[in-house]
């Protein structure tokens, strides 16, 4: 394996954090590590992904602004056929995810997405990715091929110290012109609505256990009890039970209260990830194998309906 | 509009009683206790190609991978207004990989000279998040991925796609192409009682691998990149401290706890 590719996702001026921990991932293989960076104007973004990186690969041209696939997956397939990497590890992100198979398709190369491990056994990479819902983990091998290529699921892997100093070469770019037939339009932030539930120092977070919205209110009344706002897990917000502003997780807000306690909410990683820096989380799941238990202080496992009315009468006796 | 959606039929791993146990060939999961239902962001796609489809005329067609059982979640999108169906079904297509599938559902789309191809983004049992996009691919159409919504402007569309953080990227795509669709961009409707008697009536045109035109080694594992080759159960770190008893004395002892620590 001599060398890996990592392509660095940044978006409205700031590189994601998911950079670090792909770069990690590739570094603890004994490959050149090359980050391929697609920007305009990021030479500070250069610097500080070259403490990662063997080479530091740069197109600095107004085309990529902002992402647009096929612009990205032109490039990259330039890039790939002149350095000819061996393994090329991209972001399982909305923008990762937005290239991922194509590219790998047009590269013929062997592919998977949403890794959550990778080692190198023989020359060959051999991934590991979750199914249903974290329950159980998949060993995935790979048709053998020219080019691997892998999309690493965020928080997957802890981002280690960057303890090189790669070069920094700027090319051109390789993209004549920019794509016709899809074209970027804006960013449109989420709407911020009456609470801010990233400043929230306790939350009270609703998940599929809940069932049916006219179970909300004594989601609700335990809230105020607490002096708590609530939150809830995509589910609740897809359902329309919860404003898009509640929502906790990868696609919503990232939350560090005092207090998390998560109500039939099973624990997908998606959910986790918005809500693992909390102080003290308490969960009650119906399911006893539901990943929030990993990541609990204290869990109850019995129905939320049943344990929320109990609860409101312990505090309301507790608060006299 | 000639729009085609692609449907799959998944264990409803969402309701808590259903626990996944790994088979003896360590390949397969324990199906005997699954209840089967639409995949969630699918059903999505269903609604939003029926949106478009009531907005601006046209035809629906719901497309599938799977066994005659998955009839079920097809009557169901056809129930709601999709006009007809097509099921691609073959004891050769198991083990297909996202780039196998792809292949496998373009044979079933390439002839239907769609303007738009939706599809979940994510399937909740595997988790690819890879075969709209391969599709597209195949297709040689450009494609937009986690669509959660979609406006039709004079012959292209304007498309949302969601981003980490609810952050919506806004871009404009041309037709034909694939849009792989997220959850909570519309509200899935329920099937009337007159829809679903309707939707029996509604042909399910059946494909098999001769029908297709692939061959063998371009489906399942052999049409495959990438081989899921052994289940494993994740090895967990520490757990919560668990309380026990009833309701009642649960609530009891989280209530001591949260006073303990000054949170109530």
């Amino acid at each position: 394996m001599h060398e890996i590719f990592v392509l660095a996702e940044h978006r409205q001026g700031e590189l994601r954090d998911i950079n670090f921990e792909m770069l990690t991932l590739a570094g603890k293989f004994d490959s050149k590590v090359t980050t391929v960076l697609l920007g305009s104007g990021v030479d500070d973004f250069a610097s500080k992904l070259a403490p990662f990186s063997d080479k530091v690969l740069v197109v600095d041209d107004p085309m990529f602004e902002s992402f647009n696939a096929l612009d990205y997956q032109a490039a990259l397939k330039a890039l790939i056929e002149q350095e000819k990497p061996h393994l090329v590890i991209i972001p399982n992100t909305g923008q990762g995810a937005d290239i991922l198979a194509s590219l790998a398709l047009a590269m013929e190369a062997s592919f998977t997405s949403d890794i959550i491990g990778l080692e190198i056994e023989g020359d060959k990479p051999v991934a590991t990715r979750a199914f249903y819902g974290g329950k159980i983990n998949g060993r995935i091998e790979f048709k053998d091929a020219d080019l691997y290529m892998v999309g690493l699921r965020e928080g997957a892997i802890p981002a280690g110290e960057g303890t090189k100093s790669g070069e920094i070469v700027k090319v051109d770019n390789p993209v004549g012109a920019t794509a016709e037939n899809r074209k970027f339009l804006e960013y449109v932030q989420p709407e911020i609505g009456d609470v801010d539930i990233t400043q929230s120092a306790m939350l009270v977070s609703v998940g599929r256990g809940i069932r049916e919205d006219k179970n909300l209110p004594m989601i609700e009344d335990l809230a105020k009890l607490l002096g708590a706002d609530v939150s809830g897990s995509r589910a609740v917000v897809d359902a329309g039970w919860l404003p898009t502003d509640r929502q906790v997780g990868i696609s919503g807000k990232t939350v560090k209260p005092k207090l998390y306690l998560a109500l039939g909410i099973s624990g997908a990683f998606q959910h986790v990830t918005g809500m693992k820096g909390s102080d003290v989380v308490v969960a009650v799941n119906k399911d006893p194998d539901a990943p929030i238990f990993q990541y609990a202080d204290y869990g109850i496992v019995d129905d939320l309906l049943k344990v929320v009315p109990a609860m409101i009468d312990k505090i309301k006796e507790l608060k006299g | 509009m000639k729009i085609a959606v692609c449907v799959k039929q998944v264990p409803d791993t969402s309701d808590p009683d259903t626990e996944v146990h790994i088979d003896s060939s360590g390949k397969g999961v324990d199906q005997s206790k699954f209840s089967f239902v639409i995949n969630d962001a699918d059903n999505f796609a269903v609604e939003e190609a029926i949106l478009l489809k009531e907005k601006h005329g046209g035809e629906v067609v719901v497309v599938n991978v799977g066994s005659e059982a998955a009839n079920q979640v097809i009557r169901m999108a056809l129930a709601k207004g999709g006009d007809s169906a097509v099921r691609l079904d073959d004891e050769k297509f198991a083990g297909s990989d996202p780039v196998a599938l792809a292949r496998i559902l373009q044979a079933g789309i390439k002839d239907l000279g769609c303007d738009v191809v939706l599809t979940g983004c994510l399937a909740s049992d595997d988790g690819y998040g890879a075969v709209g996009v391969a599709l597209a691919a195949l297709m040689e159409v450009p494609h937009a991925a986690y669509v959660k919504t979609v406006e039709v402007l004079n012959g292209t569309l304007k498309i949302g796609r969601e981003l980490e953080g609810g952050l919506l990227e806004m871009d404009e795509i041309s037709t034909p192409c694939v849009l792989t669709i997220q959850t909570g961009g519309n509200e899935p409707r329920y099937a009337s009682f007159k829809g679903i008697r309707e939707a029996s009536k509604k042909e399910i045109k059946v494909m098999d691998l001769a029908a297709t035109g692939l061959s063998e080694d371009q489906v399942g594992e052999a049409g495959s990149v990438a081989v899921m080759v052994q289940y494993s159960v994740p090895v967990v770190g520490e757990l919560a401290e668990i309380l026990e008893g009833d309701a009642n004395e649960t609530a009891g002892k989280l209530a001591g706890i949260l006073k303990e620590k000054g949170l109530v």
